[in-house]
């Protein structure tokens, strides 16, 4: 056919509700996940993982299991392919968890010590559960505390400082009309995706096949071929639909065995983890304890701000929640400290979880303004207006835009802010005292290299190719609409592939930058196609493809502020008696980027605002000190916000697109969780007078509480 | 004398009538997923305890993790695919995709198999926990969000989708909600 793009160029899909283009997919059950994808001659592994918390493992008793019916392997320390250990991977050395059956370690509870391979999954769960492993136990230590004699100061962060410093701390807190002193906790918390990870492998003429649920398939494929020697080339993983990532969904052990697996039994091999392995294997967000320090003059202009944060690790790999590095956003002041401590324990490594940092530090600030307010006698939302920063308060830095400001006041206005009583404890409704309060949150803004295909189809569709993955986001459909507009056509002509590591290298879905990222390599690779499309000339039946890559534009980006900015209301209700506490509503204004499909974006940042309220109220593992495991490790015992615990709750946003972004994205995912908690938190002090410094904020520590005036 | 490990058993799936032998260990959901490929009914936690693998056991909520295959046998099992009459979804599956009742998608087969349970339940006048008046003369409720968010609350969703999932819900039923959980823009819910 005659090569055109269409007769009349059509834009304007970026910016109008979309469906999922993948949707009816997913009501009709289609749509296959990982684990569902068939396999001929497929076997099922079953990890078995460590009963005690530090040690070595003496023997692994494999002959009564191996005599069970379907039983085909049984891998261990003793008896696994070596992997590679020396090499950069694309987030660095290797996690030593991946080095799967290398030693006799045990370092946590549920370290995985065996593959159990059978026939069917009943049959290698039954021979999993029955084979005996025996250690050499050792004492172990999974007891965080601030006050922990193993604290040390960690390395960079993410490419950043663990501490930053400016001003004379003390003396400007001594100066200070107003000061607050407080120390605020933060619980280990759980992913849990409602997918459970799954991945089969196989090798096929070849190359290894896995089939996977992960967040990004360039990372994972890259990462195997390290492990097990592999060229690139060699290694295709597909992940095509995913039941939510929310950070835990890398490289983890049950890949790295299912290859193993199939490589020994030239036969693809499914490993699919238990909801209860998941609370060893797939990361975790870290317990926290905050110490925050403010001194502001008598109108609230902040002259000191301290922000201390520990924080755990395993031992032996450092992960640092980054909880301090929101206050290097948000505030200003004379005298500026934030300071990361880290203590290596007994216990798996944390990982990335969704708003790894800001969620907990933003509790922990949030809170603190709100205190500040209180005791200067000043609304919090003049509070912060009267501290905002000019520029990044540690690097000096401009902001690219700052419209935090701006969502404050279009939240006010809508929640119904200035009609509030600052007084706390005096609103009651039957057995309910009521509160409001509100928040700030912000997010960075990143961008990672990618690479993207777009093909004009003889039969004048576009195929778009990306190793993008869509976790829930939403992704699929945004990459759909950003490609029409790039190529002027109206979004039914276009064709998103997605999930395949031959499509690529591109970024993962993480730290809000997938679609910003992903989008910015298709706008690119459509922009020129449409380019020599309009050269005219003939459509070959194979098409034509033009690829991008964004390495260099993203590389030459200049340094500033970027970030993401909310304003989170919350309005409670709380029985002292009974030490319920009930979100009435919430409402959540947001200044992040162009919004690409303001359907999904909605669900988006609502999930992650109910992620707040979840972290709030509810989300809470608990360790066991002698077995060093997690008490109750399953959806009954580790609870996260169900629907009825969901009240009356919106999103919205000001207009706020990003001015080097080709699209204007900034990044949804998860700025809607950042600030929410301490809403909540505030709002519970507002309807009792008392302060809950400790999450989640559950019954039995509000009835200790008490409530306040009224 | 070792006793026999499986059985042959045939299931009514969807109107389908499906023969085979299963170990008596299989339960329901494994049954669906890994022999009859009927893979639309989802594992979460496989210990009854999220609610992804609901189906519909004569009508009623059931989740298959919690149900051997073996004792399935003469019950009609509604699952996800068997929902949509032919091409035609049902109005729930429709208005969970107008209305983004999902996010990753994997909680949603469960999400409207009890969607069509509760709206059942509702018309035969069973009360849930939230209702003020349980008498039996009183009647079903008025179906408000508040009813259907404690009777969708067996189904999580980690994802968050909650209000949209009770919007969708409503909106299938053919009730407009209270107010609670609903979006303003109505505009920006349909393309």
């Amino acid at each position: 056919m005659t090569v055109t793009t269409g007769t009349t160029a059509v834009t304007g899909a970026v910016g109008t509700a979309h469906t999922r283009v993948e949707g009816r997919d997913k009501v009709t059950g289609a749509a296959r996940y990982a684990g569902e994808i068939p396999f001929a001659d497929l076997a099922h592994g079953w990890l078995v993982l460590s009963t005690v918390a530090r040690g070595r493992v003496r023997a692994v008793e494999t002959g009564p299991v191996l005599a069970m019916p379907g039983v085909l392997a049984v891998l261990h320390h003793g008896n696994a392919p070596r992997v590679e250990s020396e090499y950069m991977g694309p987030l660095g050395p290797p996690d030593p968890i991946l080095q799967v059956f290398q030693h006799d370690r045990v370092p946590h509870f549920n370290w995985p010590v065996a593959l159990v391979v059978a026939e069917t999954s009943e049959q290698a769960r039954e021979a999993a559960e029955a084979l005996t492993v025996q250690y050499d136990e050792e004492p172990h230590d999974v007891a965080f505390s601030a006050d922990h004699p193993g604290l040390y100061t960690p390395g960079e962060i993410m490419g950043q400082a663990p501490d930053t410093e400016k001003g004379d701390l003390e003396e400007r807190l001594a100066a200070s009309a107003v000061v607050v002193d407080e120390r605020y906790t933060t619980p280990e918390e759980h992913h849990n995706p409602m997918e459970p990870h799954a991945a089969t492998a196989c090798w096929d003429g070849g190359r290894l096949e896995v089939v996977d649920s992960n967040q990004g398939s360039t990372l994972v494929a890259q990462e195997l071929a390290h492990l097990f020697s592999l060229d690139a080339k060699s290694v295709r993983v597909r992940s095509e639909h995913v039941g939510g990532g929310f950070g835990s969904k890398a490289v983890r052990p049950h890949q790295v065995a299912a290859v193993m697996a199939a490589t020994m039994l030239h036969r693809p091999v499914r490993v699919v983890l238990t909801r209860r392995q998941m609370f060893s294997l797939v990361g975790y967000r870290s317990p926290t304890e905050q110490h925050i320090r403010l001194g502001a003059d008598a109108d609230g202009r902040l002259l000191a701000l301290d922000h201390q944060a520990f924080s755990l690790t395993s031992t032996f790999r450092e992960f640092v929640e980054f909880s301090g590095g929101v206050s290097r956003v948000m505030y200003d002041a004379e005298a500026h400290r934030t300071a990361h401590r880290l203590v290596r324990l007994d216990m798996p490594t944390p990982s990335w979880m969704r708003a790894p940092g800001e969620a907990p530090g933003s509790f922990a600030m949030e809170s603190a303004v709100d205190e500040l307010a209180e005791r200067c006698g000043i609304d919090p939302i003049e509070l912060r207006v009267r501290n905002e920063p000019a520029a990044g308060p540690v690097s000096g830095l401009p902001f690219a835009t700052r419209r935090v400001l701006d969502c404050f006041e279009k939240g006010a206005r809508r929640f119904g802010w200035a009609d509030r009583d600052p007084r706390p404890g005096v609103r009651r409704d039957g057995r309910w005292l009521l509160g409001t309060g509100t928040a700030a949150g912000s997010f960075p803004v990143l961008a990672a290299p990618s690479s993207a295909a777009v093909t004009a189809e003889a039969d004048g569709a576009f195929t778009v190719r990306i190793t993008a993955a869509d976790i829930g986001t939403g992704a699929r459909t945004a990459l759909t609409l950003i490609a029409a507009d790039a190529l002027e056509v109206a979004p039914d002509r276009v064709r998103v592939q997605i999930g395949d590591s031959d499509f690529g290298p591109a970024t993962l879905a993480g730290g809000s930058m997938g679609t910003r990222s992903w989008g910015w390599a298709v706008t690119r690779a459509a922009g020129e196609l449409r380019e020599q499309l309009a050269l005219g000339g003939t459509i070959p039946p194979q098409g034509i493809t033009v690829r991008a890559d964004t390495s260099e534009v993203i590389g030459a980006l200049a340094a500033k502020e970027r970030h993401s900015f909310g304003a989170q209301f919350a309005e409670v209700a709380v029985d002292v008696a009974s030490g319920e506490v009930r979100v009435r509503r919430m409402l959540g204004v947001f200044a992040a980027g162009k919004i690409v499909n303001p359907l999904t974006a909605r669900g988006q940042l609502v999930g992650g605002m109910i992620w707040g309220l979840s972290m709030a109220l509810h989300e809470e593992a608990v360790r066991d000190r002698a077995s060093g495991a997690v008490v109750g490790a399953d959806l009954a015992g580790y609870h996260f916000s169900a629907n009825a615990d969901i009240p009356h709750i919106e999103a919205d946003w000001v207009d706020d697109p990003d001015p080097d972004d080709p699209v204007g994205i900034k990044g949804i995912g998860e700025v809607g969780i950042v600030g929410a908690a301490a809403a909540i938190a505030n709002a519970v002090w507002h309807a009792t007078g008392v302060r809950h410094r400790n999450l989640p904020i559950r019954p039995d520590r509000v009835i200790a509480a008490g409530g306040g005036a009224a | 004398m070792a006793l026999p490990t499986t059985s042959a058993i045939t299931l009514n799936i969807n109107g389908e009538k499906h023969s085979l032998p299963v170990d008596h260990r299989t339960t329901l959901l494994d049954a669906l997923r890994e022999r009859l490929d009927l893979t639309g009914t989802k594992k979460g936690c496989d210990q009854g305890q999220c609610g992804a693998c609901t189906v519909l056991m004569d009508g009623r909520r059931a989740v298959s993790c919690l149900q051997l295959a073996v004792a399935a046998e003469g019950r009609e099992i509604t699952t996800i695919e068997g929902v949509a009459d032919g091409d035609t979804l049902h109005p729930v599956q429709q208005a969970f995709i107008d209305l983004d009742g999902y996010q990753c998608g994997y909680c949603t087969p469960g999400q409207i198999c009890s969607a069509l349970g509760v709206i059942e339940e509702h018309a035969a006048g069973w009360p849930s926990a939230v209702t003020a008046d349980v008498r039996p003369e009183a009647g079903p409720p008025p179906l408000t969000a508040e009813e259907i968010s404690e009777r969708m609350s067996g189904n999580l969703c980690r994802c968050g989708a909650y209000a949209s999932i009770v919007r969708a819900v409503a909106r299938a039923a053919g009730v407009e909600t209270d107010g609670a959980h609903t979006a303003t823009e109505d505009k920006e819910t349909a393309a």
